[in-house]
């Protein structure tokens, strides 16, 4: 069970070689065994995902199967799922049970996928190392006193310790990629608008995606198959029709062109990390792609443009939490006033004040044209660099992260070190394009990603490149030392 | 020292839509609180808005009503303030590109017409109540009224007295009644006005600092606070004070204004779009379909009544000065009777008793199809408009009475016959030898005290015109 693929485990629940309630049990008790010292999780709930698997059980029984039912998914716990726990990684949330179901929570208990437990994260999703979180630090599975990356910092230790063989993330400036290369699997942002946000707790709504987080790219576009679709309870959700992006993971990739931007291999990049990329480079020119020079400009400008335009939207986000209707509230106030100040003063930690203070101010009168309307011109420059770029490549290469894995507390208390781990993934969100991240290679027992980036709907082409190279290569297969 | 009034008005309508501005949620009045409120409306962490179509038809509506530009794009924003009553956090509206641009109504001012410039109307969020003293030591939040749907519709600052102000709302009221996007109810707060005053020297362009009265909700309360409101500025002005920019409150009670916050005060509100909603993109087709679907507005049906009805623009301006006024006329004529008598009626003794009684004429106890029979009594000349007067009063009472049973019962039957009438002058052109005199001296007034006896002999029944002219002719004998 444990070195199964998604595909695999379908075939096997299919052909009643286990049944997913054994299934289930059997990734529970890993969780058991491992999640004490990983921390990957918040919320377990043993009776109701066994609840869950016995239903999927039936369904296989009866013989209306899809490709997820009975399989276990560990969810991030910005999904509301109804009667679950769902804290956002916040004691604003701490004890906050969700009374209905988020669209991408419903549409895997539609398929039959059974929820294995919310997976822990950075405090409202703001953060690479999954440090912020009320609910304490995730450790990379790879080396315990590394983080994991984040936000979906948990998401990604339990897929590479194997708490679960999938799991579902949110990327908002790269919290599926920057987890998914540090911690040595695949993990994919759709474009913006493919997957509903309905019940994924808002951080910043213009850039918010979620997306798969799991082995290998083919497990990754049976769970994206799953997760799109059009919501008419997101009015950003985009009306296509459904694609299917198993189909054509096995499309010969000879002349494909790679773009590689010149300005992801300067000084910020980590030179043994430059070097794993450039032999994936020369791996994809054996199998006859064509390495095209790209140039992304204004790529330099997307974390200031970030960090005016998220830290905005999230200000405006997180006002509801305010102690009045649900979540944290105070202990003891004078007044309204007192309630409101000492609700958020106790219930926020400090990136997320951070962020709410950076976005207040860039709003504010007399600030909001320097700030927040700038930005949203850049945001406009970045996206059309990668227009023209795309006119000369099909598809765009580069590393996922600056380095591996850094140690718990080394940039904990350098905000702008640790915005600088999403150098490489920011500008896809600002221009809502897929990009995917793919293990690559390794320094020193750390996994390096390698980021594939698509235009607008061509997951299946990022996808396609992810699984023909790991159809020739082996990195995403390694595992951590001691998960056995 | 004379002074200039400047009002301009904000006003608040409640979109008549069966689900809230951006969720499904109901939006009737005086339910449970909070059983109207949904996840939206109660702002649950992960839920997002969902535009509701119909009002946005009914910007459109009122746009084309107001002959304004509909926005081919227009963009929500968020305005972010805390209060407890505002779940979110922040109010979804319109700022820089509203749905509706410039356009105007015209309110009669005495004789003349006045333009009302209309700058803009945008399409918002309601906020949900706060309620203090239901429970003891504590505050209850309410969030029924979270999310309803609203138009708020801004002027220009074009008004010059209360009185304008006044006319400018009833006549917005019954626009909006009208064009089926608003029910009007003033005591639910689907009707509520924000009124801008301030007030300049005459001899200069400049100006004064305008204060903001929040809320008001009845047309009595617009000029009350107009008017105290106005004085309180000149006096302060005239006692060389300053006015200060501020947003006060109408106190009804004791008629008095007073401050809620000064400028210093004031929110920034952070302005910026939603990302959680699409800019609003409506076509020239989109427009075109709501227009096939206008009912022809009270301006241009004022204009058809005194054309082709023959009413006077004093009457035809009543009668249209609201949809319910509007339908009860219609249904009279429709019945076959006079027009210009049914506006008289309607006008005259039906709005005097509706008004004594508080009444809205929609549920008037008189229907039309009972004063069609009267006013048709009055038409064939069978009864007296004075007769008829004593009939309204007995079916304002009992409506079910038949007309003409009461005619037979109290005797009211008009005389027509010239012949009868003929013999009533002679006898009281007999026994009145004085009047008969005097009015051949050249005494006119004679005349009507004649008519008058006349009268009085035919027990109020004798045709008063007929009267009239068998008098004349044998006075001229």
């Amino acid at each position: 069970m444990l070195n199964l693929s998604l595909k695999e485990l379908s075939l096997a629940l299919g052909s009643k070689k286990f049944t997913s309630v054994e299934l289930t049990q059997f990734f529970l008790n890993r969780i058991k065994k491992f999640n004490s010292s990983l921390n990957a999780f918040i919320t377990i709930d043993e009776e109701k995902s066994l609840a869950m698997a016995k239903k999927s059980d039936q369904l296989i029984q009866s013989g209306s199967k899809s490709c997820l039912t009975g399989i276990p998914i560990a969810q991030k716990d910005i999904f509301c799922a109804d009667g679950w726990k769902t804290t956002c990684g916040s004691k604003m949330l701490e004890n906050f049970i969700a009374p209905y179901n988020s669209t991408v929570i419903k549409k895997f208990n539609e398929s039959g996928a059974v929820n294995i437990g919310k997976t822990n994260m950075d405090e409202f999703a703001m953060g690479s190392s999954n440090e912020t979180s009320y609910f304490g630090t995730v450790k990379n599975p790879w080396n315990h006193d590394c983080v994991p990356g984040g936000s979906s910092g948990g998401s990604a230790a339990a897929v590479a310790a194997r708490l679960a063989p999938a799991a579902t993330g949110t990327d908002t400036g790269g919290s599926i990629r920057q987890p998914a290369s540090l911690c040595g699997f695949t993990g994919l942002k759709p474009t913006y608008g493919l997957v509903s946000r309905y019940g994924m707790i808002a951080f910043a709504s213009s850039l918010d995606q979620a997306g798969p987080m799991a082995i290998s790219a083919e497990d990754c576009a049976l769970m994206l198959e799953v997760m799109t679709g059009y919501d008419n309870k997101d009015s950003t959700s985009i009306n296509r029709k459904k694609q299917n992006y198993t189909n054509c993971l096995d499309e010969k990739i000879e002349g494909v062109r790679i773009g590689v931007p010149k300005e992801f291999f300067e000084d910020t990049l980590n030179p043994d990390v430059q070097k794993v990329v450039q032999e994936a480079l020369t791996q994809y020119e054996k199998l006859g792609a064509k390495i095209i020079n790209i140039s992304l400009p204004n790529n330099f400008l997307a974390i200031p443009a970030y960090y005016v335009i998220a830290p905005a939207e999230a200000s405006s986000n997180l006002s509801r939490y305010d102690g009045v209707r649900y979540g944290y509230r105070t202990k003891e106030y004078d007044d309204l006033m007192d309630m409101y100040f000492k609700t958020r003063q106790e219930g926020f930690g400090d990136e997320v004040k951070r962020r709410i203070l950076i976005g207040t101010y860039v709003l504010s009168a007399g600030y909001f044209d320097a700030y927040y309307l700038k930005a949203q011109k850049i945001r406009r420059l970045i996206a059309n660099d990668f227009k023209h770029a795309y006119e000369k490549c099909d598809v765009i290469l580069g590393p996922s992260a600056p380095s591996v894995a850094f140690n718990s507390g080394e940039k904990q208390e350098d905000p702008l070190a640790m915005y600088m781990q999403d150098i490489f993934t920011i500008s896809t969100n600002l221009a809502g394009l897929p990009a995917m991240s793919v293990p690559a290679g390794f320094i020193k027992d750390l996994p390096v990603g390698l980021q594939l980036i698509g235009n607008h709907f061509e997951e299946s082409k990022i996808l396609n490149m992810a699984h023909v190279y790991q159809q020739n290569t082996d990195w995403h297969l390694h595992k951590p030392k001691g998960i056995d | 020292m004379n002074w200039d009034i400047v009002i301009g008005i904000e006003t608040h309508v409640q979109l008549k839509t069966n689900t809230k501005q951006f969720s499904g949620a109901p939006v009737e009045f005086g339910k449970e609180p909070n059983s109207q409120a949904c996840l939206v409306s109660m702002a649950y962490p992960g839920v997002l808005p969902v535009l509701n179509k119909e009002s946005v038809n009914s910007a459109i509506r009122f746009g084309l009503s107001i002959e304004a530009e509909i926005a081919s794009r227009s963009i929500f924003a968020r305005k972010n303030y805390f209060y407890p009553d505002l779940p979110k956090g922040y109010q979804i509206s319109q700022f820089e590109l509203p749905i509706v641009g410039k356009g105007k109504l015209s309110i009669d001012i005495g004789d003349d017409l006045k333009e009302v410039r209309i700058l803009r109307a945008h399409l918002e969020e309601d906020a949900g109540k706060s309620s203090h003293g239901v429970i003891e030591g504590k505050s209850g939040i309410d969030l029924n009224r979270a999310g309803t749907p609203l138009l708020e519709i801004v002027t220009e600052p074009d008004m010059s007295s209360a009185e304008e102000a006044v006319t400018y709302a009833k006549k917005l009221h019954n626009l909006v009644q009208w064009i089926g996007i608003c029910d009007g109810n003033m005591q639910e707060g689907s009707f509520r006005c924000d009124v801008n005053v301030s007030v300049k020297k005459k001899d200069t362009d400049v100006l004064g600092t305008r204060r903001e009265i929040k809320n008001l909700n009845s047309f009595r309360f617009i000029k009350q606070a107009i008017d105290y409101e106005v004085n309180w500025q000149i006096e302060r002005l005239e006692d060389g004070g300053e006015i200060e920019q501020a947003t006060i409150l109408f106190d009804p009670e004791s008629g008095e204004t007073r401050s809620m916050r000064s400028k210093e005060e004031a929110n920034d509100y952070r302005y910026f779009p939603d990302p959680d909603l699409l800019p609003l993109i409506i076509s020239d087709e989109d427009i075109k379909k709501i227009k096939k679907l206008m009912p022809e507005l009270p301006e241009e049906m004022k204009l058809r009544f005194e054309k082709d009805l023959g009413l006077s623009a004093y009457d035809a301006e009543g009668i249209t000065s609201s949809l319910d006024v509007t339908q009860y006329f219609l249904s009279l004529i429709d019945l076959g009777v006079n027009p210009k008598l049914s506006a008289n009626w309607i006008l005259g003794n039906l709005f005097s008793k509706l008004k004594e009684k508080d009444i809205g004429i929609e549920n008037s106890p008189i229907p039309p199809k009972k004063l069609s029979s009267l006013i048709s009594r009055i038409q064939d000349k069978t009864i007296s408009n004075n007769a008829a007067k004593q009939i309204f009063e007995i079916l304002w009472e009992d409506s079910d009475k038949e007309v003409d049973l009461i005619i037979d019962e109290l005797g009211l039957k008009q005389i027509s016959d010239s012949n009868k009438i003929d013999e009533i002058v002679d006898e009281v052109m007999k026994t009145n030898s004085a009047m008969v005199e005097e009015f051949k001296s050249g005494k006119d007034k004679a005349f009507n005290a004649l008519i008058g006896q006349v009268m009085k002999a035919s027990k109020g029944k004798a045709n008063p015109s007929q009267v009239a002219s068998i008098l004349k002719e044998k006075l001229s004998k």
